[in-house]
């Protein structure tokens, strides 16, 4: 069996063959000289262009639900394609069947009406705000996601913040890493020879912005590199689904190659649905349910430290409009998902969709801050100040979820 | 290969690159005359040909900008016209592009769809390989050996990439297994050897500018039949005309009407007089235009309008919809889908009982307001001059905006003239998105573009698929989105890939490299002389390295000095 030391031992080897001259980081030796101490991770998904929460958890005792959208509504639990029950209230939207194990065996929670108190509908605006992670604040230079990491020292893995795709995300901008990477076993270079030259080139040039991603791809690719020459696939059947599923496959494999991921953000598009939304919301649900549930199969034991949490911008409006499509909303729903997690339940105060509840009349209110549930994460499960993250944010009650 | 000395003493072709990290006045320092040339062209252009500083030195950079702001007396290249007649879908109206290109290939095609098989039983080993991976004569040679049914038959069966240096079997290939993607391909195509060949740059790169401004995406159903047109009738002919007309031509297209779902917005179904049947179909508003109109299309998102704006516009352009959408395509206003009652849209009353005028004048509120004058402003001085541009710049140009009627040639006029533009801030403060960069180095190795179906993949691989921005945004105008690393890396192996000839269709005679000093080459491709950064790294690498000429060229096209316009 390959031991991790082995390994980083072997891969460090054939680096100072392949680099040439090039020095073998920090990190990369401390971690071959030790046993792996198994870090906590955080992976963040963001559902970009507002998913619709009512019909991904479906409130299928709310008479109100049927009566505004009598195209689009989930049948409730026992009809023909209807919801996934879960407690007897909510059930799942029948394309989500695939995380339902999760739900079963105490892994998956759900929290209710999450989202921004702020009232912008703009997917841009409510897209910054949620990955800054400071609502009604524009000039918030970093994103959540980076400030939840522990400022960068000298022996710092290259890819402690990734995300998957070819732009970094607002979320994992800032200071203390991170990378985008859109498929491992491309990310290297065509001229190896000539790479030494560049690095030289962007560690020098005087365009911060250039240095920073410059210094950040040379370190990354060596370090891909190195994992790439190791065999991979998928642990206990894992069968991931899309691009979505691609993209989640590379975090596993970074994870399980104990790169040093300490936190990950992915992307899943495809949620704005203003028209025929019931068939497109079926597909990327699927491609949703599935990847996430092949992630959790594949991390196999090391859930025990992964805590997987989704988002949205904003939901959508209770009522079809008038396209059998939803425009947009306000509250919406969050998955948290992880061996940590007290699962199996419902958080968050349901809100109810009677005229006088709806926000602005017309919207799912909101009842919990998604700083809160990021929050609690970030202190339960990494060990960082929340105010560290959420600066001038005052958290609710706790939730209780870890 | 010949080992190249730097000669320092010779290459120290004095510039002093501004230091970037000083603020103060940095937009009032004049740039030198030679550093003028070389920004007018990094920015009016998708980026300098070999010989054209010299052409703007003769002309004189006042009188070289005024041409480019009145495309109509610049001739146009003989080249890129021999480059763009083949593309057979570029001059069909939408009718006849939906009629052609929309049908699902029926069985008679499916036979001359055959995909890969074909190439196992039809072919020997040898000719598979020659037909892979020969030199174009060499395919050439042995597809004209066939008579012309299988001729097609191989082709139709080959990965495009196969027969990039065959264009037109490549395109014939395209244009019977994938109809739809075909018509998006010559899209791409047409707008990749307009920016590569046109003498009229300042106008591609504001179609680029304009399109992407007003965003449509070419991954939503039937759209991508419609961009043809969009791009050719609602951008193209208005990006140095009045905004106000760019607006309403945008509004009316087909293509943004389908995009933003205003083509089904209708009247609330609980106000319609007589209930229509339908279950799925029933009447209704839908927001979406209404909101990236006022958000992204004129006021901006900190233009001063409410969530009870966004309902009023999108009240105000129900009926505004699109005849036959399938089939033909046109845009037309149905008052049967119209809310005829009252408004109000940002303070402004429309009296109830209006129908298409209804939308108009909503769009004569939001042309002529201060906010749209400060926003348009501002985002053209973004991509102009740099990612914050200075408020007194801004300011006047808004300014002109207003006192011109939104004279989108009179805004541009403003700031080409400021001082801002040819200051010290301004030199080589954008980075390039991935379109720009790939353009640029094509332009500045002065490459043969025989087919640029590649080179519209490898832009997307650089994170930039052309038309291909599913939200309404469109792509950055500013530097942040681009500097990352898969987009970096991409960049880098990019330009490695075209000078060594592996962009498939392009061809570089890196010959014209030969027997010169890095440095010349540097300053060959970046129009002005390297950083000293760069030189350094360079003199460094050679210290160590066999470098051929090619390989410094490829370098140079992946430095940091180059990412920069």
């Amino acid at each position: 069996m390959i031991t991790r030391r082995s390994f980083l031992q072997a891969s460090m080897m054939s680096m100072t063959a392949v680099a040439g001259q090039a020095t073998i980081p920090q990190w990369f030796v401390r971690a071959a000289s030790q046993e792996s101490k198994k870090n906590k991770i955080l992976v963040a998904v963001f559902q970009r262009g507002a998913a619709d929460g009512l019909n991904m958890v479906v409130p299928f005792f709310e008479k109100r639900y049927y009566e505004l959208r009598p195209s689009l509504a989930v049948q409730a639990p026992g009809r023909q394609n209807g919801a996934i029950d879960l407690d007897g209230r909510f059930g799942l939207h029948p394309a989500l069947q695939t995380l339902k194990p999760f739900w079963d065996s105490g892994q998956l929670a759900i929290v209710e009406a999450a989202g921004s108190h702020d009232p912008t509908r703009s997917h841009f605006d409510a897209q910054e705000f949620m990955e800054s992670g400071t609502p009604g604040l524009k000039d918030t230079e970093d994103g959540w996601l980076n400030r939840a990491l522990t400022p960068i020292g000298p022996d710092a893995s290259p890819v402690r913040a990734i995300s998957v795709g070819s732009q970094l995300p607002r979320a994992l901008k800032g200071s203390r890493g991170g990378v985008a990477v859109n498929n491992l076993q491309q990310f290297q270079f065509g001229n190896r020879d000539t790479a030494g030259i560049l690095e030289s080139m962007y560690t020098t040039t005087a365009d911060s912005r250039l240095h920073e991603a410059g210094k950040r791809t040379f370190e990354s690719v060596r370090m891909i590199e190195s994992i790439n020459r190791r065999p991979y696939t998928p642990a206990n059947g894992a069968q991931y689904v899309g691009n979505f599923g691609r993209g989640l496959q590379q975090v596993a494999r970074l994870i399980k190659a104990d790169a040093g991921v300490e936190v990950a953000f992915a992307d899943i598009g495809g949620w704005d649905h203003h028209s025929n939304e019931a068939g497109q919301l079926n597909n990327v649900l699927r491609e949703f349910g599935s990847s996430i549930a092949a992630f959790v199969r594949d991390m196999g034991d090391r859930m025990q430290d992964i805590v997987l949490v989704t988002m949205s911008e904003f939901g959508r409006t209770v009522k079809e409009n008038g396209n059998a499509g939803t425009d947009h909303g306000h509250g919406d729903v969050m998955f948290v998902l992880g061996a940590p997690v007290k699962g199996r339940s419902i958080y968050g105060r349901w809100p109810g969709l009677e005229p006088e509840q709806l926000f602005e009349q017309r919207d799912l209110a909101v009842t919990t801050d998604f700083r809160d549930v990021l929050g609690e994460l970030v202190r339960g499960h990494l060990g960082l100040s929340g105010e560290q993250v959420f600066p001038g944010h005052t958290p609710g009650q706790p939730l209780g979820l870890l | 290969m010949k080992r190249l000395l730097f000669a320092l003493g010779i290459v120290t072709l004095a510039t002093a690159v501004p230091f970037l990290g000083i603020a103060a006045g940095r937009f009032d320092q004049k740039l030198s005359k030679d550093q003028q040339f070389a920004h007018a062209l990094n920015r009016l252009t998708f980026g300098p040909r070999p010989g054209d500083i010299e052409k703007v030195r003769k002309m004189g950079v006042e009188k070289w900008i005024d041409l480019q702001l009145h495309p109509e007396r610049l001739s146009e290249n003989s080249i890129l016209a021999a480059k763009l007649e083949p593309l057979e879908t570029m001059q069909l109206a939408m009718w006849q592009i939906l009629e052609t290109y929309q049908r699902r290939p029926g069985p008679a095609d499916f036979l001359k769809r055959v995909p890969a098989m074909a190439l196992n039983t039809e072919l020997t080993r040898l000719e598979r390989q020659t037909i892979l991976r020969g030199s174009p004569e060499e395919k050439m040679a042995l597809l004209n050996s066939f008579d012309a049914d299988r001729r097609r038959q191989i082709a139709a069966s080959l990965p495009p990439d196969a027969l990039a240096e065959l264009p037109e079997l490549r395109r014939e290939s395209m244009a019977l297994r994938q109809p739809p993607q075909f018509v998006n391909s010559e899209l791409m195509e047409h707008k990749l050897y307009r920016a590569i060949y046109s003498n009229r740059q300042l106008e591609e790169v504001l179609v680029d500018f304009w399109l992407n401004h007003f965003n449509v995406f070419n991954g939503k159903g039937q759209g991508r039949f419609l961009l043809t047109s969009y791009e050719r009738d609602a951008i193209r002919p208005l990006v140095l005309g009045r905004f106000k007309d760019m607006l309403l031509a945008t509004a009316r297209h087909p293509a943004m009407l389908y995009y933003l779902d205003n083509w089904q917005s209708q009247v609330p179904a609980e106000e319609l007089p007589v209930q229509r049947p339908g279950p799925r179909r029933r009447p209704g508003l839908n927001e979406n235009y209404g909101r990236e109109l006022l958000e992204l299309h004129t006021l901006g998102v900190d233009g001063g309008y409410t969530q009870q704006d966004v309902i009023a516009v999108a009240r105000a352009f129900t009926g505004w919809t699109i005849r036959d959408p399938n089939r033909v395509a046109e845009y037309q206003f149905n008052p049967m889908m119209h809310d005829p009652k009252e408004k109000v849209v940002l303070g402004h009353t429309i009296p109830a009982g209006g129908d298409e005028s209804d939308g108009l004048q909503v769009l004569d509120i939001l042309a002529r307001h201060p906010s749209t004058a400060r926003f348009i402003s501002k985002k053209l001085a973004q991509r102009f001059v740099a990612d914050d541009p200075p408020q007194a710049l801004v300011d006047r140009m808004a300014a002109t905006f207003t006192k011109t009627d939104g004279d989108l040639r009179e805004v541009l006029r403003t700031m080409f003239k400021s001082r801002e533009f040819f200051s010290v801030g301004s030199w080589q403060a954008k980075l390039k998105s991935p379109l720009e960069m790939v353009v640029s180095a094509v332009r500045a190795l002065d490459a043969d573009a025989a087919d640029v179906f590649a080179l519209t993949q490898r832009i997307g691989e650089l994170g930039q698929p052309l038309y291909g921005k599913a939200e309404p945004t469109g792509y950055p105008n500013t530097g942040e989105g681009w500097a990352n690393t898969a987009g970096l890396l991409a960049r880098i192996n990019f330009a490695s890939a075209l000078v060594e000839g592996r962009v498939p269709g392009i061809r570089v005679a890196a010959i014209r490299f030969e027997r010169k000093t890095p440095a010349a080459i540097a300053f060959e491709l970046l129009s002005t002389p390297p950083s000293k950064q760069m030189e350094a790294a360079l003199q460094a690498g050679l210290q160590n390295n066999q470098l051929t000429p090619a390989t410094i060229a490829s370098l140079v096209l992946a430095s940091p000095d180059f990412q920069r316009r």
